[in-house]
């Protein structure tokens, strides 16, 4: 991706957190307007590699660079509040900091929450939380989204929805999406590029070229890999390759840049 | 009625406002065990103080923030469980306080009162601290409070959000040590935890938002302070135990509340 400004970039990341390493060697960037998956099986390091890029934790070698002034909206893995603590959404939305009220009223729509805001959060469905804590994140007006498995505890249809919904905010606000997820055929159509990780770097690059590396394959089996080809297939048409399976080579990335320009 | 009285409820109520919000946080953040290592290293305060000739107050409140100070520090190694190093800490200091009680003869008279309170004793140099503090805590805990209630449901959402969360963390410990030193005068070292989180659990049912439940256990604690008072006086029971008591019986009563009261469950 040649012109695009560059929000974040980790390079050689180690991280060994109790002398054990969760992570060896792995490089991720982000650019501006891209959404990047991050993907990889259950103790794969995904988390550790999240927080390390939100600053959250220090790598014990490499580096993170984070642009000046970096605005970050992240939805976390797991957040449960106690029902000890009275909180409605609107409360919990402006514990993220202080919003106008206009602002406040556009981001719930975009994320399809509106009629939840006087509802106390342990009274708010999975699927609904995670759209409210979308909403938490974006009111920060985010130059990148970090997402950490955003569809958790959600039911299928509403994953995808969720999903449709994410690519929609990134069309229309421009910002960068960092993805996490275990699941690559459901962020596939929405994905500019993959980073799939176990412990080490695996494979990186448009989601076709990985869901046929061989790495990709050793961890998700080839009958996921078949599949993820068929999907990503179906979105492929922008760029007119006909009914035929993609040949797949180093190269597929600009391939996956030109789509994004066509959707939605 | 005679003036020890409109002290000893002008102390409890004092104690009993602060202790309301203070005791929500203990409730949320789930640090009623930290509450209890606090005010049991606070008669090893009472004892240094004598030792030293110190105010007590002082020796207290100075005590209660080294403790937090040591917690915070040693919370940051995760070869030990919290509630196993809390275990140590608190049981070692109060049998440490009591062991050292032996040397202080006066004190030896005292222990009972300041194991369970003594709110008929305060002083009005008892009441400035109450108040002064009381004062000093509350308002720096409502500084705190958005950043602090952010924390409290995901720390690591707060600090990407911006929120200095070891900071605040640490402030908040040292506010809470001022806070349990303060609230020893009525309830005493052993129920002291008690008077902060009861309140705030009886306050959960009839709170919508984290603003009212803090209202609402500081109301109900002067309403325990003063049933615990009137109690003491009518039946000459002891005066910190009748407030817990008093404090457990509101309790009991908002669960027995009809669930449309509360406006959140």
């Amino acid at each position: 991706m040649p012109d695009r400004e560059r929000l974040v970039e980790g390079r050689g990341l180690v991280f060994r957190p109790g002398g054990q390493a969760v992570l060896d060697g792995i490089d991720i960037t982000v650019d501006r307007g891209e959404i990047v998956s991050l993907i990889g099986p259950n103790g794969a390091g995904k988390t550790s590699l999240v927080r390390l890029v939100l600053g959250l934790a220090r790598p014990d070698a490499g580096s993170v660079w984070r642009r000046d002034g970096l605005v970050v909206g992240y939805v976390p893995q797991r957040l449960v509040i106690d029902p000890v603590l009275p909180l409605t959404a609107r409360r919990f939305l402006g514990l993220g900091g202080q919003a106008p009220a206009s602002l406040r009223v556009e981001v719930l729509a975009e994320v399809g929450v509106a009629h939840l805001l006087d509802r106390p959060v342990q009274r708010i469905s999975g699927g609904e939380f995670q759209r409210l804590l979308l909403a938490r994140a974006l009111l920060r007006r985010p130059d990148l989204l970090v997402l950490d498995e955003p569809v958790q505890g959600v039911d299928v249809t509403g994953q995808a929805e969720i999903y449709e919904m994410i690519a929609r905010i990134r069309e229309r606000r421009g910002c960068a999406v960092l993805l996490v997820s275990h699941d690559l055929h459901l962020v596939m159509a929405a994905t500019d590029r993959v980073v799939c990780i176990n412990r080490h770097l695996c494979c990186a690059g448009h989601p076709e070229t990985v869901s046929r590396h061989p790495e990709y394959v050793a961890l998700f089996g080839p009958g996921l890999a078949d599949k993820l080809a068929h999907y990503a297939h179906r979105h492929d048409h922008v760029h007119g390759a006909g009914g035929e399976v993609l040949p797949i080579g180093g190269d597929a990335a600009p391939a996956g840049t030109e789509a994004r320009h066509d959707h939605g | 009625m005679d003036e020890f009285i409109w002290r000893a409820l002008a102390g409890g109520l004092g104690v009993a406002l602060i202790a309301g919000p203070f005791g929500c946080f203990i409730v949320w953040r789930r640090m009623a065990y930290f509450g209890d290592t606090l005010a049991h290293s606070a008669l090893l305060g009472v004892t240094l103080g004598y030792l030293l000739d110190l105010d007590l107050n002082l020796g207290i409140v100075a005590t209660s923030l080294a403790v937090a100070v040591l917690l915070v520090t040693a919370g940051r190694s995760q070869t030990l469980g919290t509630d196993t190093l809390l275990g140590i800490v608190s049981h070692s200091a109060l049998a440490l306080g009591i062991v050292l009680t032996t040397f202080v003869p006066d004190l030896r008279v005292d222990l009972m009162s300041f194991l369970f309170g003594d709110i008929l004793a305060v002083t009005r140099t008892d009441l400035l601290w109450i108040w002064g503090g009381g004062a000093l805590a509350g308002l720096a805990l409502l500084a705190l409070w958005r950043p602090l209630l952010a924390l409290t449901v995901h720390a690591e959402l707060a600090e990407v959000e911006g929120v200095p969360v070891t900071q605040v963390r640490i402030a908040f410990m040292l506010l809470l040590a001022i806070a349990v030193s303060l609230a020893l005068k009525v309830v005493g070292i052993v129920l002291v935890t008690s008077l902060l989180i009861i309140p705030a659990a009886a306050a959960r049912r009839l709170a919508g938002s984290p603003e009212q439940m803090a209202l609402a256990g500081a109301a109900l604690g002067c309403v325990a302070v003063a049933g615990g008072l009137g109690a003491s006086l009518i039946w000459d029971t002891p005066t910190g135990p009748s407030v817990v008591v008093t404090a457990s019986l509101l309790f009991l009563l908002s669960r027995l509340a009809p669930a449309r009261l509360s406006l959140s469950r």
